[in-house]
């Protein structure tokens, strides 16, 4: 099992001709991801790495059957590729693209409530389920399917937690990037409510990072709702307060959002966290027993 | 990117947003002859520097006579003005701003954000002007009236009731406060911004509104499409580092401590920090090189590094997916060999090809200590700091 993405979803790749596109889509196929489309407005016809280019995400829909899309978009232009793969019947959309500006955002999540689908990012490395579906840009060979679900706000730091949930035979089930910016679609809570219901994952882990207070809400959710061992960490103890901190959404704003407030929500919440990333992978080992 | 609250004024004025009238001057006779220009008797000089608290620091003197206006600007401009929101260094004050005085009847508070939890713009007024707004919203919080805006249908008059009334405003005041309402909420809007602060917003005393202050943000992600207001841009208030880092698409930011760091991607640059402090170090710096860590990048993030002199450890910390370990390992010692890097530095290589980027540190003839892991890495620098 797993959630989200699997060997049977359809990939869609929307900006496929250009750079960034066409490298993450071609180590997607040759990770095994089934990319059925491209769409690259006004170059529809083409074939791109073996995979038919449309003019709109509509017609990779209609013609291909896609129904999960990854955008590598431009920033100016990402926000409108969302909203066409929603009304293009897309059921989960995956967008890796930094730099979206955030009101783009915030227009962008009242549209999406129009229909019924799931966005993932923007800003982040996207979603794997080992073995099965790669979309996005981390690098396939460092899973393992296995046990264990992933969340997180960061990219290289998620992949030290992919890396030794591997190593110590755990493996993961689906790791789910859900970035960093500070409007996003899925967050904490709907990546936890779907591994709570999904059969293979036994434990999950969380990466969160400073900015906002979704991680407090999460925590909450967590006493409430979820079964399964947790293990989460907080990047940004020592990150000063009104700076961004490379994310657009790692931002101590007004005193909020602080990492110490974070650990202190999942602490009281009963979540097992580590102050050290490198004991991610052993302490979920120990949570199911190990 | 911060404006300055002249600029901000300037801005306010084009959409119609009442703001006392003022000049900015960039010498103490230019001080003068704007006081003059302005009339009247009664005059405030302000310290256009980007950051609050310019009150109690002495950046903000009413002044009676033209005298005492080129006196306050002399006293200002080319000096450095500390607040409780700057670092030790402060900030240069190249520009002074001088305004016609005001008779303040009411001191109020009103600012928009993009409220993230709420996912929408946000409007928050509170009677309590002139003061502290995080202080406000700690003890009474009731006093802050919010308000946020679908962005579909757009700021309604309802939403701008419920602040009006909230800031006891009626009749003409009310009629003044919401066409204020609707021009900020175009401005924000239309010019991409995060934050806009008007603190003190003052009822004068012939009972019009007036935007004594003014603060904005612009948003960074938007700044590719609001070329008019990256013009306004003051290198001058950002910290140098951070602006040679952007320069060279490097994200930086300055700390206290010693041991600097470099890291592929933001959130583990974060974690590094935090590792290093763990195990007893300090870290001098947050630097993302990004996904493309290529030689020319880690020359020019190990150059940044050293320009701060109190670095005397480095710890490299790559995760390797897409970007091999061994390109990077050749990045390194071509970085550490160009710059002439005379501080210890620790590499920790994760992911591909990881096994001969290790030799190749191992090899190069260079004082480079390789990491097994995390904790190993973080051990090793800050040992090596010591």
């Amino acid at each position: 099992m797993s959630i989200l993405v699997n060997k049977d979803s359809r990939i869609v790749c929307q900006g496929i001709t250009g750079r960034q596109g066409s490298f993450h889509t071609e180590q997607c196929i040759e990770y095994g991801t089934q990319v059925v489309a491209g769409v690259t407005p006004g170059r529809g016809g083409e074939e791109h790495l073996g995979v038919p280019v449309y003019d709109s995400t509509h017609e990779a829909v209609r013609e291909a059957g896609a129904d999960v899309s990854m955008i590598y978009v431009p920033a100016a232009f990402a926000a409108d590729a969302i909203l066409e793969a929603a009304d293009a019947g897309i059921k989960v959309i995956v967008c890796i693209t930094e730099g979206i500006p955030v009101l783009d955002m915030v227009r962008v999540k009242a549209g999406l409530a129009d229909y019924d689908c799931r966005l993932i990012g923007p800003n982040c490395p996207g979603i794997i389920t080992p073995g099965e579906a790669k979309i996005g840009i981390m690098p396939g060979f460092i899973h393992k399917p296995g046990r264990v679900g992933i969340i997180s706000r960061s990219g290289t730091l998620t992949y030290e937690a992919v890396y030794q949930t591997t190593n110590n035979g755990l493996g993961q089930t689906t790791c789910v990037g859900i970035g960093g910016d500070p409007i996003r679609g899925m967050n904490f809570i709907d990546c936890l409510e779907l591994f709570e219901q999904d059969s293979a994952t036994d434990g999950i882990i969380m990466v969160g990072e400073i900015g906002g207070s979704d991680e407090e809400a999460a925590a909450r959710y967590i006493q409430v709702n979820v079964s399964k061992p947790v293990v989460s960490y907080i990047a940004g103890v020592t990150a000063p307060a009104g700076k961004r901190m490379g994310h657009a959404g790692a931002i101590i704003s007004g005193g909020e959002g602080t990492a110490d407030a974070k650990f202190a929500a999942l602490e009281a919440a009963g979540v097992r966290t580590v102050r050290s990333p490198a004991e991610l992978g052993s302490a979920m080992l120990d949570q199911l027993g190990g | 990117m911060n404006l300055h609250e002249y600029q901000a004024k300037q801005l306010f004025a084009r959409f119609n947003i009442p703001v006392s009238s003022g000049e900015v001057a960039e010498s103490p006779k230019a001080a003068r002859s704007a006081a003059a220009s302005l009339g009247g008797s009664l005059w405030v000089v302000k310290a256009q520097v980007h950051a609050g608290g310019r009150g109690k620091a002495g950046g903000v003197k009413l002044a009676k006579s033209l005298d005492e206006v080129q006196a306050a600007a002399a006293a200002m401009l080319g000096q450095r003005l500390v607040t409780k929101q700057t670092d030790a260094a402060g900030l240069p004050i190249k520009q002074v701003f001088v305004e016609a005085g005001s008779d303040i009847q009411r001191e109020l508070y009103l600012s928009m954000v993009v409220d993230r939890a709420a996912e929408r713009v946000a409007f928050m007024a509170s009677e309590e002007g002139g003061m502290d707004i995080e202080e406000v919203a700690a003890t009474t919080p009731e006093k802050i009236f919010t308000v946020s805006v679908n962005p579909g249908a757009g700021l309604q008059p309802y939403q701008i009731r419920k602040l009006g009334f909230g800031l006891g405003l009626t009749g003409p005041q009310l009629k003044q406060f919401s066409s204020m309402c609707n021009n900020l909420y175009r401005l924000f809007t239309e010019s991409d911004l995060s934050l806009l602060e008007i603190n003190p917003l003052i009822v004068d005393g012939a009972g019009n509104l007036l935007a004594l202050d003014a603060k904005i943000n612009v948003e960074d992600n938007a700044l590719f499409r609001q070329s008019a207001l990256v013009a306004m841009r003051d290198p001058s208030q950002e910290d140098e580092m951070e602006s040679r880092a952007a320069a060279h698409d490097l994200n930086y930011v300055s700390l206290d401590g010693n041991i600097a760091c470099m890291v592929n991607g933001a959130g583990l640059a974060m974690a590094t920090m935090d590792l290093i402090q763990l195990h007893g170090g300090t870290p001098a710096n947050f630097l993302d090189v990004g996904g493309g860590a290529t030689p020319e990048r880690v020359s020019e993030a190990f150059k940044l590094i050293l320009s701060n002199s109190s670095v005397t450890a480095i710890l490299v910390n790559i995760f390797g997916g897409i970007v091999r370990c061994d390109l990077i390992a050749e990045g390194i010692i071509q970085a550490v060999r160009e710059v002439n890097v005379d501080v210890p530095v620790v590499a920790r290589l994760e992911g591909t090809n990881v096994e001969k980027g290790k030799a190749l540190l191992a090899e190069s003839g260079l004082a480079i200590l390789t990491a097994d892991d995390l904790t190993d890495a973080a051990k090793k620098v800050v040992a090596a700091a010591a």
